[in-house]
Formats: C-alpha cells, structure tokens, sequence
C-alpha cells in the first residue's frame, strides 16, 4: 500500500533539514505501528519518499510525502494516529491512498511558491522598484556553493502583495530549484529580518 | 531579563548562521512543557557538553522525571552551545535559555549541572556565565539561582567548589526531592507570583544551610581546609553545627522503574538510541576503576522488568537501538534469561541491541549470538593488561588463554571486527608489560586469521590510567609523561598490521583528566583562569588548550606535579576524604597493600570483604533483604548504629 501525507512543518521543526526529517518519519510510523516497507540488500532503508526538500528556516503546511507500506492499513484513523507519533512541529493535514504504480513524488514537482513576511517595515516603493528591476533583467548570474548559475529563469512569478508581503512562484524540478533567500538576497532583504512560508507544491498536470 | 518570546524573536535571526540549528530550538518528541506561571519550582538541568552528546545521558533523564512527576516542580534542559552559537549568542545579548520554553537560565529556582568527568568542568563555568550568573559562589545574591552539581566527578568536588553551591554525592533519585523540598519551605508557596520578589524574601545563606543538613549534600562552604607546610592537607572542619563530615553518598535500596519515554531528538546525535540500566554497582573490584568502587553497593533489576521497559521506550520512541547498560553484563545474574527474553520479544523488528561490557568467556559469544538477529558491527572486551603480573595488581584477572579462546571463537562465528581495550601507564608497569599488550593483540589476530581468513580485524583501544579518587590506587602518581610516549611509541611501532587499528589518549588529555579529578581547593583558581582564558570543550581533544592549562598553573603559582607525579604518604589526608562513598579508606588502602603483593581479590559475591557499603547502610539492607542486592543480608538487629544510619533511617521514614 503506497500513502501520500499532506503535513505542515513549523515551529522548531523550520530548524530540521530533510535528512533528519526522514529519520522523523520512520520513527513516527514506528511508534505508530505502520508496516514500513523497506528496500532489499545489506543496508535496508525505508521506502519514504519527501516531495521537495524544504529550505532551513521555512515553514510550510503544504508538505507531501509519500511512504510504502508492507500491508493494507485503515485510513481514517491513521492521521489521528500519525499525529500523536509526531513531535509537535508537524502537522497531519491529509492522508490519502495512491496508486501503488504512479510515478515518484519527486519527479512530479515543478514549482513551488513561498510567502514572505517582512518582520520589519520596509520601503514599500523602493522594494516595488527593485522587484520590476529584477522581473526585467534577462539573466541574474549568480553563485551559491561555489557554483555559477542563472536565478532569473527560476523566478516564475514575484510580487508585492502589501508592505510587507512577497509572494513569489520558484521552479522546483530536480537540478533547477530556485531558492527564496537567493531571490531575497537579489532584493536586498536581509535573510534574518524576515519569516518564509511555502505555501504551495505545483505539480506537473 | 528577557522574555521567552524574545529569545525565540533573537534566536530566529541567527540560527540560519550556525551549523545544526536544531540543537537549540527543542520541540522534541516526549519533551514535557508545563504552565510556567503555575508552577511553584523551576529547575534547569544542564549537561555542560552540546546537544548531540547531553540529549542521550541516562542520568539527567531519571531526574528530568523525576522532578517532572511533581505537580509543585518543573525541570527544563539547556546544553552548551558549539562555539559558533556561542559567539552569535553572546554579540546578539542572548543568554543561556532552557529548550522547552526558551526562558533564560538565570529565572530558574535551581541549575543542576550534570558531571560524569572532569573535562566538562570549564564548559560548566562557561555556561554560568554566558547565562549572566556570576561564575564564583560568593559573588551570587538572592536573586540567583542555586547551582548544584552531581555524577561522578563529585566524588571529588574540591576543584569545583568555588563554582557549585551544593554538590549531590552519590544516586540522586531521592535526594533531589529533598532539595526541591527545601527549597520550597524557604522559597514560600506562592505560586503564580511571577516576579522574583518572593525571592528576596529567601536569604541565600539560610537556604545554603539547610542544604546542607540534607544526607547525601555537599555544600563547599561550610567546610574550612586546613593545609601543611608540604601542601598536603592536615584536616577539614565544619564552619557550622549539624552537617556531616564525612559527607556520605546516597543511595536509593530499590532501584526505581527505569525511564522509558526518552527524548526523542530531531537530528542525528550520537547515541540514537534507548538505555535501560540492568543492574547498579559491579562486585569484581577492578582497583583501577572509580565506577566500580563509587557505586557500591550492586542493586538488580527483575529480568520482566527491564524487558518491559526496554519495549515500553522503544515504542514510545520508535528508536533503532537498545542498549543494556550496567558496569558489567556478564554478572548481571539472570544474563542468560534476559538475553533469551529479549531475542524472543523483539524477534523481527528492526533494533540494534547492545550488551556492553561482557566478560572474556565463551558464554558472552553464546549470548551475543543468540542476539545475532540484532547485533551490529564489532565484538568489544577489555581485557585491560595483558601480564599476569599486571593483571594481579589491577586485580582483572583473565589469563591470555581466555582471552585467545574467546576472540577465535568471536572471529569463528562470524563477527570480523573485535575491540579490545587496554589501558597502559598502570603502577610499576614497565615496557615489557606494554609489549606484552602488542605481542597480545597479535596472537588474537593471527588465531583469527586461522579460522576466518584475511578479512578479520582489530581494534586495541589503549587508554592512559588516571588514578582516581576514593580508588585503592588512590596513593599512586600518574605515569610520567616521558613513560607514556615511549610506551605508545612502542605499540605503534609493534602494530602496524593493516588490520590492526590502535587508539590511544594524548598525554596532555590525561594529565588535565589527572589535575582535575586529583585537584584539591586551590585548583578552582586553575580551573577559572583557565577559563578566562578560553579554556571550555577539554572533552574535545582538539579543543583542549595545553597552553592555557600551563599558564593558569604559572599564573596561580601552582605546581601542576604536584597533583600528578607524587607518591602520596600513606597517611596523606586526600582533598575528597571528607566525601565518603561508604567505601573505607582503610578498606582501599588494604587494598592498595594487595596489589602491592600481586594478590587478587575475587568477586565480592562469592566473599564479602567488609568494604563499608553494609556498616553504613545497614538499615536499607535489613529493610531489603535478600536477591537484589548483591552484599549478604543483615540479620541482627542493629546493635550499634552509626550517625550515618541514623540519618538515613530518618530519610527513609
């Protein structure tokens, strides 16, 4: 049996990068006694799979992941159930059957869109004016771990919505993910005077 | 002082700078968050060392409940951050805050510092004040918290008491209710009084003073050293009426239901995994071992009872491994049984299980495979010397047949990696005892290699001896720097088999491990000099500042040898002889006397040796008889009570 899970991560959780948020995962569905299917060989790992890796520091309440399971499980309790295996910065939000056959999560994925909150008031029509400067340019060479590459045609949308809200569209397939702080950093904001939230997985179809 | 709400509003603009965020935001599963406001007492339990190592400790866990379990009482965690966290902390004005409600630590009523070795002791100093509490006892009012310490490293707190309040000797389980108690009659009830004027109301003195009526609590000042010429002491009186000298530890007769809903942390640390203690104290009287003498006498648990619990925690925690913890497995009496119960019990399920400290006989690899479905990785046993002579001194006495025996048969059955441990730099041990230890670990590989080929390795762990405190070794100086390097050149130039993998302890390590743990008053000046001058993280052999050690001697005008490299008289007062482990002095040095002659001492199961554990705890022992504890019941009817088993059957009512 193949579920796909919608949970938000908030709170301390932000704090917690995708490699521990696996571990997170298989000992919730431990505690709360789902039959976790594992792969074959000398290094058994579970069958969980993350949709999109979220950023440190962002929350979200629009997770997804998707675990195997060796047998048929009752669905109507399993979020109540989940929820109680969790610690308290995830959220069960929906828990629903998949097609044992469909494709991986992760290939699914092509955007994402965040919302960014200001924490401190900002110049609301200078940062207007820096947004269509970056929404003009043709390319936005950059580098991030030692590696060159273009932001621009990552951005798929970015707006200001008030005085202290962005909102923006990022592409998120694998090997062209667009990053918030990246964009943030374009517009001079600096990373610590604000709260992201990603508000949106876009899948293909 | 800051609100919680601020720290969290400060934490959130520097945590995207440090490595591993989520060692300071808590939210873990099993974590318990009370009403604040509604609580009467606030303890902060801190592990001075970072997350990744304090989450996992046993011990602030067992108080972490205990304490917990009171509706008058809370207890919150806070480790001390990495150097990068420290740094932004200190630049953005954060103070040390507790993980479950981000509160600074200077709020709480009382910090209890866990410390289970010597090298945390400036991590401790460090924290006091990067959580704006003066480092020094006497530079604290009524408006701070008390600071108490207990584990292992009080069994000499001499070095520390400049820094600590009131230490805990020995098992904190019941005395921690005391204190809380105390403090509660001299704090006032009135709960839901946020501010700390209530506070005011509280003399720290008055406070201190009844701490220190409490059996079992150390508080360093009222008790006054008096020194020789020589720098050795003469004697230690009490400043005030109505407080022990000796100070005797506590211990609890049953030992409570062990813990089962452990923290479960959101990123890797190093031990992921649940503990359940089987068994308190070791009967074998190893004389180099500090454990094994201060945590007399051996207590059990039943066999139902630490399997339960062991399938309660990992439920609750969903944890990937278990760990049986005790001084020694193998005399564990039902080992056997608990062994079979387990592999049945956890037949199927994924889980690590781990045995530690087994002894070198073929019926450790019996058990160790029926835990076959389980196990992982290597095969561990200490054999510690490889002499007969230095085996009868330190009185662990296996012969190289054993120990040939068991490895062949570990490596026969399938396990290809084995760790032995040794420690070298034991009394009167020359080269050839060293070498001895290599031609040792040769033999085990080369046997290997006969009954499962070339892919068999080993691992010699060879640690530095400390002689520790309240130990019949005691009286004996540290191996001279000198020996130690000739000694460790020899077993890498003797083992350098590719299969062979050797360890060993930096002689610096073990000299600041010598000065800490043998330290008398006067090196609390060291120990915050060092401080001062960037000393913290010594547990970290590449933190540990050498230099700084050396001058913070210089600068006090202290003589680091002479807490290491002396022989001391037999009739020398040690700086912790008036912290008693309710083991004789005398008992230790006859002791000593039999090492001296290479006569061993048997299991103290099989011949009691009136080590002191029965005399001072008389009462507890008639009060449980029989299996559980491991010293032969007291029959009689007391028909001289000592002041101490007064005092203790009057805790006990």
């Amino acid at each position: 049996m193949r579920i796909r899970i919608t949970f938000s991560k908030t709170g301390a959780l932000k704090y917690i990068g995708n490699l521990d948020l696996h571990t997170i995962w298989e000992r919730a569905a431990r505690r709360a006694g789902l039959p976790l299917a594992y792969t074959q060989g000398f290094h058994p790992q579970p069958k969980i799979n993350i949709a999109s890796p979220l950023p440190l520091g962002i929350s979200s309440h629009c997770e997804i992941v998707d675990l195997r399971l060796n047998e048929d499980v009752e669905l109507t309790s399993l979020p109540a159930r989940l929820q109680s295996a969790m610690p308290s910065g995830i959220g069960i939000i929906k828990v629903e059957q998949v097609d044992e056959h469909a494709p991986a999560l992760q290939t699914q994925v092509v955007a994402a869109e965040y919302e960014v909150t200001l924490t401190e008031a900002a110049d609301e029509s200078a940062l207007k004016r820096k947004v269509d400067q970056l929404l003009a340019s043709e390319s936005l060479p950059r580098e991030r771990r030692g590696k060159q590459y273009d932001l621009r045609p990552l951005i798929e949308m970015l707006e200001m919505n008030s005085e202290n809200k962005i909102q923006m569209r990022l592409a998120a397939r694998e090997g062209a993910t667009g990053r918030p702080e990246e964009v943030l950093d374009s517009l001079g904001i600096p990373i610590e005077k604000v709260q992201i939230e990603r508000t949106e997985l876009i899948f293909k179809n | 002082m800051l609100t919680s709400q601020e720290i969290e509003a400060r934490l959130d603009e520097i945590l995207l700078k440090v490595q591993k965020p989520g060692r300071y935001v808590g939210g873990e599963l099993n974590i318990i968050v009370k009403d604040w406001d509604k609580i009467q007492t606030k303890v902060a339990l801190v592990f001075p060392d970072i997350y990744d190592i304090g989450v996992s400790n046993v011990g602030l866990k067992i108080l972490y409940d205990q304490i917990n379990q009171r509706d008058d009482a809370l207890a919150e965690r806070a480790y001390a951050p990495w150097i990068d966290m420290e740094a932004l902390m200190r630049g953005r004005g954060i103070p040390l805050y507790s993980l479950e409600s981000k509160r600074p630590l200077s709020g709480f009523d009382l910090i209890g510092f866990s410390l289970p070795y010597e090298t945390l002791y400036t991590n401790a100093l460090n924290i006091l004040d990067l959580s704006g509490i003066p480092v020094r006892c006497v530079d604290r009012d009524d408006s701070h918290p008390i600071i108490i310490a207990g584990g292992h490293a009080a069994t000499n707190p001499e070095p520390m008491h400049a820094f600590i309040d009131a230490f805990v000797i020995g098992e904190g389980e019941e005395v921690i209710h005391d204190i809380i108690n105390t403090v509660q009659e001299f704090k006032g009830l009135q709960v839901g009084t946020l501010e700390r004027s209530n506070l005011q109301t509280c003399k720290r003195d008055d406070l201190l003073r009844a701490l220190a009526k409490i059996p079992g609590v150390y508080v360093p000042k009222f008790y006054q050293t008096h020194y020789m010429d020589d720098g050795t002491i003469s004697h230690v009186e009490t400043t005030m009426d109505g407080i022990a000298n000796p100070v005797v530890k506590r211990i609890v007769a049953h030992l409570p239901p062990p813990p089962t809903n452990f923290i479960v942390p959101n990123i890797e640390i190093v031990h992921n995994r649940v503990s359940v203690e089987i068994m308190r104290g070791c009967t074998r009287g190893c004389r180099f071992c500090q454990a094994g003498m201060i945590t007399r006498p051996v207590r059990e648990r039943s066999v139902d009872e630490i399997v339960d619990a062991a399938e309660a925690a990992v439920n609750a925690t969903g944890f990937e491994e278990l760990a049986f913890l005790s001084l020694s497995s193998s005399d564990f009496s039902y080992v056997v049984e608990l062994v079979n119960k387990v592999s049945e019990r956890f037949k199927g399920r994924k889980l690590t299980i781990s045995l530690p400290s087994l002894r070198i006989e073929s019926v450790s690899v019996d058990l160790m495979d029926k835990l076959r479905e389980h196990y992982s990785g290597g095969f561990t046993l200490a054999p510690e010397a490889a002499t007969e002579r230095m085996r009868r001194i330190i009185n662990k006495f296996i012969p190289d047949e054993d120990i040939i025996n068991t490895t062949r048969e570990i490596y026969r059955r399938g396990w290809t990696t084995i760790k032995l441990y040794f420690m070298i730099g034991h009394p009167s041990e020359t080269l050839e005892d060293v070498q001895a230890i290599a031609d040792l670990c040769k033999r085990v590989i080369n046997e290997g290699r006969k009954v499962a080929g070339w892919k068999v390795k080993l691992h010699a762990g060879v640690s530095t001896f400390v002689p520790k405190p309240q130990t019949p070794f005691q009286w004996v100086s540290v191996d001279t720097r000198e020996n130690i390097l000739a000694k460790q050149e020899l077993l890498r130039r003797e083992l350098k088999d590719h299969n062979i993998k050797l360890s060993w302890t930096d002689p610096d390590d073990t000299l600041l491990e010598a000065w800490l743990s043998r330290g008398d008053r006067h090196m609390a000046e060291v120990i915050y000099t060092a401080w001062k001058n960037g000393a913290k993280f010594d547990a970290w052999g590449d933190q540990m500042k050498y230099d700084v050690w050396m001058n913070a001697f210089n600068e006090r005008g202290l003589d680091p040898a002479f807490y290491t490299y002396r022989q001391r008289r037999t009739d020398e007062i040690f700086p912790w002889d008036h912290i008693s482990a309710a083991v004789r002095k005398n008992f230790l040095f006859q002791d000593f006397r039999q090492s001296l002659e290479g006569k061993i001492r048997v299991d103290c199961r099989l011949n009691c040796f009136a080590c002191g554990i029965l005399p001072t705890f008389s009462n507890l022992r008639r009060e449980n008889p029989g299996e559980e504890w491991k010293c032969p019941d007291v029959k009689s009817p007391a028909t001289r009570k000592t002041v101490i088993s007064n005092q203790l059957s009057v805790v006990g009512d």
